[in-house]
């Protein structure tokens, strides 16, 4: 067993204030990143500073703070970019992953999409990546379809590959399951379907903070992310396009900023990406999550990646050990980004995340946004932990010790 | 609040084996609602008898042991009740019924889906609506 670590985790929980705090009298044990991220320290400070120091709005003011804040925000744009491989001119910035995709669907889709077109998503989706589609398919007259599975919870490239063979018009996929933690081979599938005539959007909400990324290299037309769950402030993540596609878009959202000439009878657009950030934007959280950005790519993401696959290892080898413990996805670390789903003998989800909860210890119980995979699973729920930079080994037996307490409070 | 208060034998026994468990061939009232947050699923249905008496009543369900307990020990009480009297149970009686655990906010509403279940479906046959605002928990 690799127990030696990757990152200095006493130096990095040192930078998260949240993580000195008792929850009922113990340590607190936070196993649920997959939900949402802790803040360190300076992405913390990103957001006081600028509201106390130059908070101002963007892109429009000529006195000093007007300049500092616009420097900051188009300065956090283009770190953003960097740290997925995009072109900065082609990052627009968001609520979070679900508005992206929103964005996709209304300012792409109701262009794009015709009567009878097929639309492919895959089983495997958080809701933010099915239900857009169902509404696009039902405002168009298209069809959705969906990847089916295999029974190790990847994906089923078979049923894939014959659903290419029917023309769809768009492939949406998740980077990285937020329920079996599967790593789809993203680069793989946009290169097959690209080849069938589709767009692609690839849903990068549980990849982008866990594992290096490259957008150029995966190939997706659209790649979405949210800001919160990879250090950053909520309110705010990312589209990232292929270079030329959003020019030939119509906007998402009217108003201003999005705007170059406006007259009673027409407007023009201002060029991309403004044209799709209409209004005032997020600047304070795009700012911190330039912040997170620095954070991260001081850690090193191969680290990251390396950090939360020994967790993940260890702790599928450790928690296997107890009787009426079953796993949902891949057992591989390999194929497994930081996420374990599972079920503990007949204690259901939430009952253990309340004893859990007792002991300090954060974990998400539910359907997960995933109630066409839990389906699938035939469960009705799992329990899950997720994994992060200042997680330990240590936060893996806090688990261990935590089951162990929920199978004599319910006897099993 | 301690696993040992909330998870009594008493919610544990009724979990693992609910009583009332299962579908009436006949019935007059059907009634089910789920719980969006936890997934929880309660389905109720009712015969209704002589002087507009719960003469059967049965529950499907899957979800938490507290919700399930609930719902479970909620059929038991309302067997042989008349259906006004199900307009009279508030959420301390179904507290009440449960042991009096020490409860979240998050954890009440899984508690109280039994309730709002066999209310909505009773005031509907009596040809009201439930106002359910009494079951939608503390916010937290």
């Amino acid at each position: 067993m690799l127990k030696s670590e990757v990152l200095d985790i006493k130096k990095v929980r040192s930078d998260f204030p949240i993580l000195k705090r008792m929850v009922h009298g113990k340590r607190l044990v936070y196993l649920d990143n997959a939900a949402t991220t802790q803040k360190p320290r300076s992405v913390i400070d990103a957001l006081v500073d600028y509201y106390s120091r130059y908070n101002s709005n963007v892109h429009r003011s000529v006195h000093a703070l007007g300049e500092e804040a616009t420097v900051a925000y188009e300065e956090s744009r283009a770190k953003t970019a960097r740290f997925v491989g995009a072109n900065p001119g082609d990052l627009v910035f968001v609520r979070g992953t679900t508005e992206a995709i929103n964005l996709v669907r209304f300012a792409w889709g109701e262009q794009n999409v015709r009567k009878g077109d097929l639309l492919v998503t895959t089983l495997m989706e958080h809701h933010s990546n099915i239900v857009p589609w169902q509404l696009l398919a039902k405002a168009r007259g298209a069809v959705l379809k969906f990847v089916g599975l295999q029974a190790d919870g990847t994906l089923d490239m078979e049923s894939f590959e014959s659903l290419l063979k029917e023309s769809p018009v768009l492939v949406a996929v998740t980077h990285c399951s937020n329920v079996l933690g599967t790593i789809n081979d993203v680069a793989g599938i946009c290169s097959k379907a690209r080849r069938a005539g589709a767009m692609t959007l690839v849903d990068g909400a549980q990849s982008v903070p866990h594992m290096p990324v490259d957008v150029g290299a995966i190939g997706s037309d659209f790649y979405v992310f949210s800001g919160h769950k990879m250090l950053g402030p909520t309110g705010i993540g990312a589209l990232a396009a292929r270079k030329g596609i959003l020019d030939a878009m119509e906007p998402f959202q009217a108003g201003g900023e999005m705007i170059k000439e406006v007259f009673l009878d027409h407007s023009t657009w201002n060029d991309v990406p403004h044209k799709f950030e209409a209004g005032t934007v997020n600047i304070a959280d795009a700012i911190g999550l330039g912040a997170a950005v620095d954070y991260l790519t001081a850690l090193g993401m191969g680290k990251v990646r390396e950090h939360e696959a020994r967790l993940i290892e260890y702790a599928v080898e450790t928690l296997s050990d107890l009787k009426g413990f079953v796993l949902y996805g891949p057992r591989d670390a390999e194929k497994k980004g930081g996420v374990i789903s599972f079920n503990f003998a007949d204690v259901h989800p939430h009952d253990l995340a309340t004893i859990l909860d007792e002991e300090g210890i954060a974990i998400r119980s539910g359907h997960h946004c995933a109630q066409p995979l839990m389906n699938w699973l035939n469960v009705s729920a799992t329990s899950r932990a997720s994994f992060h930079v200042y997680n330990s080994y240590d936060d893996v037996d806090a688990l261990k010790d935590g089951l162990r307490k929920a199978g004599t409070v319910f006897k099993v | 609040m301690s696993s040992a208060d909330i998870y009594k034998e008493l919610i544990l026994d009724y979990y693992r084996n609910p009583r009332n468990f299962g579908r009436l061939e006949k019935f007059d009232i059907d009634s089910r609602d789920t719980n969006p947050l936890c997934g929880d699923e309660v389905e109720m249905q009712i015969r209704v008898g002589e002087g507009q008496r719960i003469e059967e009543i049965r529950f499907v369900g899957k979800g938490c042991a507290i919700s399930q307990a609930s719902a479970s020990l909620l059929t038991e009480l309302a067997k042989g009740k008349q259906l006004e009297w199900v307009k009279l149970v508030t959420k301390e009686d179904v507290f009440k019924m449960l042991g009096n655990p020490d409860l979240g906010p998050s954890r009440v509403k899984c508690a109280l889906l039994g309730m709002k279940v066999l209310k909505t479906g009773v005031y509907g046959y009596l040809g009201s609506r439930y106002d359910d605002s009494d079951t939608a928990g503390v916010p937290p």
